[in-house]
């Protein structure tokens, strides 16, 4: 205790306390996020869940999708849509939906995880449908080059080649992926949300979603081998970029060049 | 006369205003004066602008050394990651940057502030047609006369060969373009072969669909039976053969007379080459039932049996026939009922053939 307290002056005393201090939040955090996870990944649903997501349903979801979930004029009917439907949906923040409009924006998630996974007991209570998927299908270890080629033939048309993002019609749109975990892109392709088509298993295999997942997180890890990528969403950037800052480089030379020296 | 850097009036060179009908009258205002540049009349100016150009020949040869460095010391073998390609890039495209802008800047500089800079004017003359005319024809009668083709005449024929000749090779290039296609544009993989119809199968691996795998709000990209196996022209048959498959609510397709049976419960099957200019159109809404063509907007109701409903595309898509073989397999009953993708010379033609 006598040496701590000589040494605590020391020049290197502050810097090590920082370590330390940092060390140890990072630590907790570590922590409170694998348990985190490990909760969420849980698909087992007690009655319990089912009940309380009943009671969140009622009060949060009914005014549009109608008691029960039986739809009304304002909302579609959720029989049937599965677990994994409420888990994208309810997870990435697109419902509750923030007004009406082409298309529901992602958003910070309104419900915490185990809200959500209330919820998603309850529409799964309901009738069958997509679950949300097992842990070792999101682990970004499969194949990327076959999940390249499966995204190029089944996605890349709307989401575009580097999964960009691109433009429906009457202002809908096919969502970037960058930041997307894993877990969403996997029940996305499941359940297709919105006006997405959804990919089942009879058409992209579960072992192909492994792939096309671990493409995107390869490609996201990647970046651009090129440099700046101007948002990767083609002629049109790079056009503007080109005409701007390469024409105005030429401009700038023809001046140059016809200008008299002093 | 007026000085236009101090504002003071400007009393010659008037402008006429309209209504008067005066003849303006111009002075030749003559040459500026030559003013000599700070090189010309300071030896320090022109020992530093030695040095500049001196610099910007020097970064050319750095920028030489920078991609020459960079070509051969970096190791692109095995072992070496993107980012090593990265870097490589990066330090060749500057270094060829500098070599050139260098070598450029400098000349550009050089001739600029140190070559002599007389200022020379050439008066325009009078053109004198007659005797330009024949001072040209003089021009000529030389050539000519000091060619000697007149007198060569082996040189005049080879020549003459030579030049007769010299366009076959492109002759023979574009006649590489034909023969004209006929009718192979008109018709695609999906005609039944040997009374077998042929199975839809999944894009890229070839695997067969099955009508129960088509859940509502599908979409299946499509390949026919056997394109896979295809050792030539795969690609050009795929270009034609393409289909995407969807199942929306049996209730909201309303097939047209005769095409009562081209769907199966609810499935349909389109062509995914776009009738403007032959994009794939794959952009499917599952809720609005639009398909979209990404290059052009063109959309396509699927509702109403892939009606255009925006856009440059003259005709919807082409319908290809479904149903379900024994084994509970999707099969094109036939090939599509009209040529696919966008127009071309003979396509009046060959419609008017399929519906004969």
């Amino acid at each position: 205790m006598k040496a701590l307290s000589q040494k605590r002056r020391h020049p290197l005393a502050a810097i090590a306390l920082l370590l330390m201090g940092l060390l140890l939040t990072g630590g907790l955090y570590a922590v409170a996020t694998t348990v985190n996870e490990a909760k969420a990944s849980t698909t087992s649903f007690s009655a319990n869940d089912a009940e309380e997501g009943g009671k969140l349903f009622a009060a949060n979801c009914a005014t549009c999708h109608g008691m029960g979930a039986s739809g009304t004029q304002d909302g579609p009917s959720l029989v049937g849509v599965g677990a994994a439907a409420v888990d994208f949906q309810v997870g990435t923040g697109r419902m509750p939906m923030q007004m009406n409009g082409p298309q529901a924006y992602k958003k910070p998630a309104q419900f915490n995880d185990e809200q959500t996974h209330q919820l998603s007991a309850y529409v799964a209570s309901l009738g069958p449908g997509p679950s949300i998927p097992e842990e070792h299908l999101l682990d970004a270890q499969g194949n990327a080059a076959e999940g390249g080629e499966l995204f190029r033939v089944n996605c890349a048309m709307c989401h575009n080649a580097a999964a960009a993002g691109g433009a429906l019609t009457r202002g809908k749109f096919a969502p970037a992926l960058a930041d997307v975990s894993e877990k969403h892109i996997y029940e996305a392709m499941a359940t297709g949300p919105q006006n997405m088509p959804v990919f089942n298993d009879a058409n992209v295999s579960p072992e192909g979603k492994r792939d096309i997942i671990t493409f995107l997180k390869q490609i996201e890890a990647n970046g651009s081998p090129g440099g700046a990528d101007l948002g990767a969403i083609g002629p049109v950037s790079e056009g503007l970029f080109v005409w701007i800052a390469g024409l105005g480089v030429i401009i700038a030379f023809t001046i140059w060049l016809t200008s008299r020296t002093s | 006369m007026g000085n236009h850097s101090d504002g003071s009036p400007s009393h010659s060179g008037t402008v006429a205003t309209a209504g008067q009908n005066e003849v303006e009258k111009f002075q030749d205002p003559g040459l500026p004066p030559h003013r000599l540049r700070l090189a010309d009349t300071d030896p320090k100016a022109a020992k530093r602008a030695e040095r500049q150009v001196a610099i910007l020949f020097g970064s050319s040869i750095v920028g030489t050394l920078i991609f020459l460095v960079a070509y051969f010391a970096i190791d692109l073998g095995p072992g070496s990651t993107i980012a090593t390609i990265r870097l490589q890039n990066a330090l060749l495209g500057i270094g060829t940057a500098f070599a050139m802008l260098g070598i450029g800047t400098g000349i550009v500089h050089w001739a600029k502030a140190l070559m002599p800079d007389h200022e020379v004017s050439e008066e325009r003359h009078p053109i004198r047609t007659e005797e330009d005319r024949q001072a040209a024809v003089r021009i000529v009668d030389d050539i000519v006369e000091e060619t000697g083709i007149k007198r060569r005449p082996l040189i005049r024929n080879t020549l003459l060969g030579a030049v007769a000749l010299a366009p076959l090779p492109a002759l023979a290039v574009f006649g590489d373009l034909g023969p004209r296609p006929d009718d192979k544009l008109a018709h695609t993989m999906w005609a039944p072969q040997e009374g077998k119809l042929k199975r839809l199968t999944r894009d890229p691996d070839g695997t067969p669909i099955k009508a129960s795998d088509v859940t509502i709000g599908s979409a299946f990209h499509v390949i026919p039976e056997g394109l896979n196996e295809l050792h030539e022209g795969k690609l050009n048959e795929k270009a034609k053969a393409v289909v995407l498959l969807m199942r929306l609510n049996p209730e909201s397709l309303k097939p047209s007379a005769g095409r009562e049976d081209w769907s199966y419960n609810g499935i349909v099957a389109y062509s995914k080459i776009c009738t403007h200019v032959g994009c794939p159109v794959a952009l499917y809404e599952q809720q609005t039932h639009h398909l979209l063509c990404p290059c052009h907007q063109s959309t396509f109701d699927l509702t109403q049996e892939c009606k255009v409903i925006f856009g440059p595309a003259s005709r919807p898509l082409p319908q290809l026939p479904i149903a379900v073989d024994a084994e509970g397999y999707l099969v094109a009953t036939s090939d599509f009922k009209e040529p696919v993708g966008p127009s071309y010379w003979e396509r009046d033609e060959h419609e008017r053939k399929f519906n004969s």
